[in-house]
């Protein structure tokens, strides 16, 4: 059956859960959005949902336990309630999708490892800045091997809530293992850049890579756009801001040719601003990676059937 | 005025201006001469704080834990500081710097963010150390908003919050209304950093001096990022004629930048037009260097590039924007 949906849940009321909301009714695909759960039974999302006709509740995971039919939770509120949550999904055999840093699945990156974990029961979206630059990293070690990649994501300081403010060094490291073992780089490095400029300043990063040895500019320059082209079928406003650029910089291993990648990410400004491409480019992710799930599920569904 | 505590920075600051290429032997020689010379306080680190060893900000040579080690074995008196800034830095390298014997943090963030530190003032206060919060690129904002960003570091635990021209951008009467917010506002002690850009590297000092500043800092020969800091010897003879010595050896302060630091120099900093225009423009210090480096390759004026990434409102560590205005501006000009 061809209309079929999987049912999904959104745990988490606040921004980054209603942004969701909003992607999902936005474009539903092989989802169905059954119910949006928060715990504070005044939250603006919670009333949002239910003007839009989606079923809400304040009862958090509880109310998520109460309908079987669930099959996909993405999981929006704070590292330490996923803890608790990811083992009640678990025990009830839902697929977590988890925006927090938890991490207790396998991270996950759409166009470069979602297919490997689609039998994973929980899956981690790592950072704004890992799903935003891991791809491109991926972009340049499939091509040639990555001694080093480094990247500084540049966010405005009015995208960055109280999660991310008390947990900077999450982010940091979190993001530089996953450009290691998903970007593919030997050694990963990340920085963390908040800029408090009026008006808000779009999402930026910047990516370099240092090849392990001589590489074809050409090459990695057309498997970095073709990359850039994949991002953009689920993030409308990735973006490169300049074409990669290739200089020689002194580096610990000597004078090595570099690769830097400018680029910016706007937002869909479904609920969140436009600016606030950080908090997009997760909820975009989220929605493609349950997306992905969902039409998995559905294609083992008719193979039963 | 009072005697203010005087820390250096020439091991930190300066290594902006030597590109991150500071050896043990340059340590063991400039801590023993501040050391011998009655400095109290000695930063060492990448100019970028811990862990700004990168392509970003310029690979260190030499470990910066390795530098650490050796100024701490090489202080008979002096204490060794070290900078962290959260988003680069993290607790890890925190700890592996106590551990290589750091005894004082200083904890930068961008004037605005100080709420991202307070993990790192947490840790820092755990491990019993003394800690300093420096308030970068204090020119942007207004003394009132500042002194709200400083009682919060005040309030996880620091020590000392510094107003930071980290542009040299300010004027003497803004270094003296900025200090004199902080000093209105915190129980604890407040400092200064200055910048040289604009020529005021000591005439911001001595205003946040006479603003109530309790603690300033200095590089031997001004070595530091853009036109460089106000110079640690000419403090100590500037306190020393004011009759508010802290205790500073000022003939071996001379020497030290005379003999120890200057031969070392891949150049003075000075208020150059690339490096007034820092001033001129707002921006960070330490885009000094790459401006020039970018504007070189690209054929770009670093000066249009300067003023552009300062009406961008840029702050403290984004050198990748400088690649990225100076191809816009080749492409305007193309076009």
């Amino acid at each position: 059956m061809g209309d079929e949906t999987i049912k999904v849940a959104i745990l988490g009321s606040g921004n980054i859960g209603t942004d969701l909301m909003y992607k999902i009714l936005d474009c539903p695909g092989s989802m169905e959005l059954a119910l949006l759960a928060g715990i504070d039974p005044h939250s603006e999302g919670l009333a949002r949902a239910r003007a839009l006709g989606v079923a809400a509740s304040a009862q958090g995971i509880d109310a998520v336990l109460e309908h079987p039919e669930i099959q996909i939770v993405f999981d929006a509120t704070s590292a330490r309630a996923h803890v608790r949550h990811a083992k009640l999904l678990r025990e009830t055999g839902r697929i977590a999708i988890d925006l927090t840093p938890a991490a207790r699945g396998p991270y996950v990156v759409p166009p470069v490892n979602l297919r490997q974990h689609l039998d994973a029961l929980n899956v981690n979206l790592i950072t704004c800045g890992g799903q935003a630059t891991i791809p491109l990293v991926y972009a340049v070690s499939r091509v040639t091997p990555v001694r080093y990649a480094e990247i500084v994501s540049t966010i405005a300081s009015r995208s960055a809530g109280p999660g991310t403010r008390q947990n900077i060094d999450e982010f940091t490291f979190t993001t530089a293992h996953g450009l290691e073992v998903i970007g593919g780089a030997q050694q990963g490095k990340a920085i963390i850049i908040l800029n408090p400029a009026e008006p808000p300043i779009l999402m930026r990063n910047t990516v370099y890579a240092i090849p392990e040895s001589d590489f074809d500019p050409a090459q990695v320059r057309e498997s970095i756009e073709s990359m850039v082209a994949e991002v953009q079928q689920y993030v409308p406003g990735y973006r490169l801001k300049n074409p990669p650029v290739f200089d020689m910089r002194d580096t610990p291993w000597g004078r090595k040719p570099v690769v830097t990648v400018l680029l910016e990410v706007e937002g869909a400004g479904h609920f969140l601003p436009p600016y606030a491409g950080n908090l997009d480019i997760m909820t975009a992710s989220a929605r493609r990676v349950g997306e992905v799930f969902a039409q998995h599920l559905l294609s083992r569904r008719e193979v039963l059937v | 005025m009072k005697a203010p505590r005087l820390t250096d920075t020439t091991l930190r600051d300066g290594s902006h201006a030597m590109r991150h290429t500071f050896t043990r032997q340059h340590v063991r020689d400039i801590v023993t001469a501040l050391d011998r010379a009655g400095v109290p306080v000695i930063e060492v680190t990448h100019g970028d704080g811990l862990a700004g060893s990168s392509l970003q900000y310029g690979f260190s040579l030499t470990p910066e834990l390795d530098l650490i080690a050796e100024a701490r074995a090489a202080a008979e008196r002096a204490r060794i500081a070290a900078l962290l800034l959260p988003g680069i830095g993290t607790r890890r390298e925190l700890k592996a710097a106590v551990e290589r014997g750091v005894q004082v943090l200083r904890i930068a963030t961008q004037c605005t963010e100080a709420d991202i530190s307070e993990e790192h003032f947490k840790m820092a206060k755990d491990m019993g150390l003394e800690t300093v919060g420096f308030l970068m690129m204090s020119h942007m904002r207004p003394p009132e908003f500042l002194a709200e960003q400083a009682a919060l570091m005040e309030s996880y635990g620091a020590d000392c919050v510094y107003v930071v021209d980290s542009a040299g951008a300010m004027l003497p009467h803004d270094a003296a209304a900025r200090v004199r917010a902080l000093k209105a506002a915190l129980r604890v002690q407040v400092g200064f950093h200055a910048h040289n850009n604009l020529g005021l590297g000591i005439g911001n000092t001595l205003a946040a001096l006479e603003a109530g500043a309790d603690q300033i800092d200095g590089c031997l020969r001004g070595l530091g990022a853009g036109a460089g800091n106000a110079a640690t010897e000419l403090l100590a003879a500037v306190l020393d004629r004011l009759g508010i010595n802290p205790g500073l050896d000022v003939l071996a302060l001379m020497d030290a930048a005379e003999y120890v630091v200057a031969p070392i120099m891949p150049f003075q900093p000075f208020p150059d037009r690339d490096a007034i225009t820092i001033g001129y423009a707002g921006v960070y210090s330490t885009f000094l260097l790459h401006a020039k480096r970018v504007g070189e390759q690209l054929g770009v004026d670093p000066r249009a590039i300067l003023i552009e990434l300062g009406r961008r409102q840029t702050v403290a560590g984004q050198e990748d924007w400088i690649l990225d205005v100076a191809l816009e501006l080749v492409r305007k000009r193309g076009g």
